[in-house]
């Protein structure tokens, strides 16, 4: 039975898994629906940031998420600019947290949507992100924090939304100096809609992919794995009914076991460290949260990083200097976690 | 007696791992948390009332006073 106060978590999982499992239906990359690490990626690319130029799409998804949270926030009194908490560290942390991403061929969102489709290497990195935030939960223990953050002018808010907004302009205009890809996407208006729904809705729930077993491992809290199951079990149905579950290999996903199990182990240290996954990070931003705005910037370079210097894994595989990447990844965030305590 | 906790300029998890560190210390005391965003205040309440104790929340200023009693 469901607690009335557990019903804005679950309804958001069975929203994020209906539709992130219909939108590959409606054309977007398989088991893609709406993975926050991929679609970062086709923004990064869309910015220019690198230039491969089907993986670059300024994706409504994600611009729906931000504005949909932004005009919910405005709406509930939720939006309150803040920041001051260790910005760089965050910038940094995030960058890692999109090439753990890139290495393992996804976000937590699309692990659970790779699990959904029957996809056994995404229980892989299932086990990694459990393992990662294990260790960001000893390191929250242990004291580690980026500090405080502090009040800041409403105007810090507004900047993420006003660029997500000329994000919009420029995929509904489509610019001859915007280099997009016209293939891989659901149209226009129904990811939007979908990104919208979801961000609004994710904004009034708080949920988040690793906040539930961080907040689990921490103090048996429960409320927020209850959004990651709904989403699952959701994404699961939506699969069986749609012909999109099979057992066995994917599409864009590789079956090396060490790096799909150390991308996402990566992935659950940093995004512990930094308060939450991509898509929570997001939503923060969009409630005026700046700290988690640098985590976004970042995960957008770390994108345009992974692409430009082969850090992202292929189908075939991992890519040398993705592993390299990823071991400097895990020790520097080690290094930054041990050493950062409440000032 | 209060013990006063100040968990301002946190977000997730900081506010409730302060909680239940001042609910372990604190003998028969009440305790009084400050934040200041709502996850916050949704999160510290859950914890305390998931623990036994009884909890009121007040708003002051754009911030929120969780009071906890045991």
């Amino acid at each position: 039975m469901i607690k009335k106060d557990s019903l804005p978590i679950v309804v958001t999982g069975i929203v994020l898994g209906v539709f992130g499992a219909l939108l590959v239906k409606f054309g977007n990359p398989p088991n893609m629906g709406v993975c926050v690490a991929c679609f970062l990626r086709d923004v990064a690319g869309a910015l220019g940031l690198h230039h491969v130029e089907k993986l670059s799409y300024f994706r409504p998804e994600i611009l729906g998420f931000t504005l949909g949270a932004f005009l919910i926030a405005l709406i509930t009194g939720d939006f309150k600019p803040s920041g001051g908490s260790s910005p760089i560290l965050r910038f940094v942390t995030s960058a890692f947290v999109m090439i753990g991403a890139l290495v393992f061929l996804g976000c937590p969102v699309r692990m659970v949507l790779r699990l959904a489709a029957g996809d056994p290497t995404a229980i892989v990195g299932f086990v990694g992100l459990i393992a990662g935030v294990l260790v960001g939960a000893i390191l929250l223990k242990q004291g580690f924090s980026f500090g405080r953050t502090r009040k800041l002018s409403k105007w810090n808010g507004y900047v993420y939304p006003i660029l997500t907004m000329g994000m919009l302009a420029l995929v509904i205009i489509k610019p001859d100096f915007v280099h997009m890809t016209t293939k891989g996407h659901a149209p226009l208006w129904i990811s939007l809609a979908v990104g919208l729904a979801v961000g609004a809705l994710a904004q009034r729930s708080r949920f988040c992919m690793v906040g539930g077993f961080r907040n689990y491992t921490l103090v048996r809290d429960t409320y927020l794995l209850q959004g990651f199951f709904a989403f699952l079990i959701s994404a699961f149905i939506i699969n069986l009914f749609i012909g999109n579950f099979s057992w066995g290999a994917h599409p864009i996903a590789h079956t090396n076991i060490l790096w799909n199990f150390m991308g996402m182990a990566l992935v659950g240290i940093g995004s512990v460290m930094v308060g939450g996954c991509p898509l929570r990070q997001l939503i923060l931003t969009s409630e005026g949260n700046t700290d988690s705005g640098m985590s976004v910037l970042g995960m957008i370079v770390g994108a345009g990083l992974a692409h430009n210097y082969l850090l992202a894994a292929t189908p075939k595989g991992p890519h040398f200097n993705g592993e390299i990447a990823t071991i400097a990844g895990i020790v520097l965030l080690l290094i930054i976690g041990t050493t950062n305590r409440e000032i | 007696m209060t013990v006063e906790v100040d968990a301002r300029g946190f977000g997730c998890p900081q506010p409730i791992l302060k909680t239940k560190e001042a609910l372990e210390k604190a003998g028969d005391e009440d305790i009084k948390v400050l934040v200041d965003n709502s996850t916050a205040r949704n999160n510290v309440k859950r914890f305390a009332e998931s623990q036994g104790c009884q909890v009121f929340v007040e708003e002051i200023d754009e911030e929120f006073h969780v009071m906890i009693k045991k």
